[in-house]
């Protein structure tokens, strides 16, 4: 789960790490009262995203009086801010975070990770900070400083200076430098977090160390025990397909092509979005039913899909463990009869109790089309996506 | 042979008497599962489903020779369990539990590494279907019907891709040693390598089945040890071409986060390593039964 800078950052300073004065605004008069309310002379405008690389897309402005940050907030509040993470699609930036110019005089990178090779959280530095590390370390892999942390001890103290002087700080600010990283070590420990980084991390001319910008991504898995955390989320940042899929249970990817997809398990799901692809269609969607999929579940499964206005088709794929054939059988039925679906519908089961399924999709008279293969169920439904089309053209 | 679990391995159900855990205890007894007993905790001295049930794992191992356990216990306490099996001297464990915060996992595997390789409880999972030796035993929530017993061994991250392709091979007659779901959490308890290197071992696998997809280091890795350390054929197919960067596919690990970890990376990789590609997800069990028959 992603949550805004400031939130991060607001963490961050419960845990003892620096942060630059500053303040949340939901409207531009909010917005030129947090700038009245910081001294000082600059203002730094930032639109409140679930994405990096904001300042690229214009989503950070630096501003020199409070008539700046008033035409700054007019200009960032609601508009769509399009970076190479958010998608073409873009995210709406409905908050904005001021806060007060800072003095800098180097910029570092910190961050931390789960590593998925060691099994370990890794502490990642680079001493050339405010760019992105995916570019260094292919530029320059040297000037990125990795150390691993023992799960059973946490970080030590030795490890955090070792970071400090490969970072070049100041033996002066040695002690701060080591307290916020170890403050933030122990924030993505006790809250959960998968990735918190600190991209920059600045040395001002005052011999500060400030946490310029932040960065957090917390295990969705954890959530029950991080209350706090999980109301953090701000449901506007997320595709809204994939916020009513989560509220159904369902693990649901919104995606950009034409043929609507129901799969149980996530593996079979993308086999089978991959099949679509090699067959010549794309996948309008990933969608995990489960194993216990219910009529009930099944109909909000197939309204999910369908409210999509992309759809042109749509498949079922379902290989029964758990489930049943003939459960799935006459979900399917009765989603089609309940929603009046008009599209045309691929429906391949196997598994436990497969005849039964198939008697019950053959007996309701409905216009679907049935499939034995994967490969088959593939071709089925981009042949009839291709024939919608061509229908819908009048050709 | 076969590998992990046999018709004699004794096993027990973590999460016993739970709706979830008897409903699977049931299905792996009429398997022919060799299910011993269970664990509850405060439900010890119960006899449930004719057999009895312990209040620790302990107890379990010491009165009924536990060997293997299967665990159904919720994300939030699952860890423990696995720990606790760890602790108990159960020697192989499979963790069904799906949800499990991967901080906790990275704590289990830190915890196992503890003990010395001989002694080391192996985990399979978290959230996987399981494992089963097709005509001897289960171990696991997989439709048992769909396997048929033969040569070929299996190790896969997604459950019902593995339904997928077993049935695909049971369909042009193929059967299969022993089916192994390591699960797909970013942190599992054994990767396609681990798995690989004992149905190399193992006298009747004449070749192996990996079914990766997108995310981590996994796939990669286990295509190295085939190429330096397997004498018998790997056989591959990763899914996820259609997945895009940054977004988690369903399960927990499934997401492309670093370089090589697409499936088009994945699979140009591993063909560099000699490992045969299956083109499609349909292709699985022909692909198997042409690298068989040059065997």
């Amino acid at each position: 789960m992603n949550i805004h800078e400031y939130q991060a950052k607001e963490i961050l300073a419960e845990y003892g790490v620096k942060i630059a004065e500053g303040g949340l605004a939901y409207s531009v008069e909010e917005a030129v009262q947090r700038a009245r309310e910081i001294d000082g002379d600059v203002w730094v405008v930032k639109a409140q995203i679930h994405s990096g690389a904001r300042g690229k897309a214009g989503g950070i402005k630096v501003c020199k009086s409070h008539v700046e940050v008033e035409k700054a907030a007019e200009e960032l509040l609601g508009r769509k801010l399009v970076t190479h993470q958010t998608g073409s699609s873009g995210k709406v930036c409905s908050r904005l975070y001021i806060e007060a110019g800072t003095q800098i005089a180097k910029e570092i990178y910190l961050s931390f990770l789960i590593d998925r090779v060691s099994e370990r959280v890794i502490m990642i530095g680079s001493a050339q900070g405010g760019m992105e590390i995916e570019k260094l370390a292919e530029t320059n892999p040297q000037a990125i400083i990795k150390i691993y942390i023992e799960p059973a001890v946490g970080l030590q103290d030795f490890q955090a200076r070792k970071m400090a002087f490969a970072l070049g700080i100041d033996s002066s600010q040695l002690n701060h430098a080591v307290k916020t990283i170890k403050g933030c070590y122990r924030a993505l420990r006790n809250l959960d977090a998968n990735i918190l980084e600190i991209n920059p991390l600045v040395l001002t001319h005052k011999h500060e160390i400030i946490a310029l910008d932040a960065k957090m991504v917390f295990d969705e898995n954890a959530l029950f025990r991080q209350h706090k955390i999980a109301e953090l989320r701000d449901n506007s940042q997320v595709d809204s397909r994939e916020v009513a899929a989560a509220e159904a249970g369902l693990s649901y990817v919104g995606l950009e092509g034409d043929i609507g997809c129901m799969i149980n398990g996530a593996g079979l799901a993308m086999a089978t979005m991959d099949m679509i692809k090699l067959a010549g269609g794309e996948p309008a969607n990933f969608l995990d039913v489960g194993g216990g999929a219910s009529a009930e579940r099944t109909e909000k499964a197939f309204r999910l899909v369908l409210a999509d206005s992309n759809v042109k088709a749509m498949l079922v794929n379902i290989f029964a463990g758990i489930n049943r054939c003939d459960w799935i059988a006459e979900g399917v039925v009765q989603a089609v009869r309940n929603i009046d679906m008009k599209l045309p519908l691929v429906v391949r089961l196997s598994g436990t109790n497969v005849e039964e399924g198939r008697r019950i999709i053959a007996e309701s008279g409905l216009p679907i089309i049935t499939a034995d293969t994967l490969a088959d169920a593939a071709e089925k439904v981009v042949h009839a996506r291709n024939e919608a089309i061509t229908k819908s053209l009048g050709v | 042979m076969a590998i992990l679990i046999d018709e004699k391995t004794r096993i027990i159900v973590q999460g016993f008497t739970g709706r979830i855990g008897t409903f699977h205890a049931q299905e792996m007894i009429d398997y022919g599962s060799n299910v011993v007993g269970g664990v509850t905790p405060g439900k010890g001295g119960q006899t449930h489903l004719g057999l009895p049930v312990f209040n620790t794992v302990e107890e379990a191992v010491q009165h009924v020779g536990a060997e293997a356990s299967i665990v159904f216990v919720p994300p939030a306490f699952a860890a423990d369990s696995i720990m606790e099996a760890a602790d108990a001297g159960i020697k192989y464990c499979v963790s069904i539990t799906d949800g499990i915060p991967t901080q906790d996992m990275m704590r289990v595997k830190s915890y196992l590494r503890r003990f010395p390789e001989k002694v080391r409880m192996l985990l399979t999972g978290p959230n996987c279907a399981g494992t089963i030796s097709p005509g001897r035993a289960m171990l696991g929530i997989m439709p048992g019907h769909i396997y048929m017993r033969g040569n070929v061994g299996v190790v896969g991250r997604s459950g019902t891709l593995g339904y997928e392709a077993a049935d695909q091979m049971r369909l042009l007659g193929i059967g299969i040693s022993t089916s192994v779901g390591i699960g797909g959490d970013p942190i599992p308890g054994s990767s396609h390598r681990d798995i690989l290197e004992r149905l190399e071992q193992d006298a009747e696998t004449k070749i192996a089945l990996m079914i990766g997809e997108i995310g981590g280091p996994q796939e990669v890795e286990a295509g190295r040890f085939a190429k330096e350390n397997m004498s018998k054929p790997l056989v591959a197919y990763i899914a996820g071409l259609t997945a895009p960067e940054g977004r988690r596919m369903g399960h927990a690990g499934a997401i492309i986060s670093s370089a090589g970890e697409s499936a088009a990376e994945k699979v140009a990789l591993l063909k560099e390593l000699g490992v045969t590609i299956c083109p499609t997800p349909s292709l699985m069990g022909q692909t198997i039964a042409e690298v068989l028959a040059k065997i």
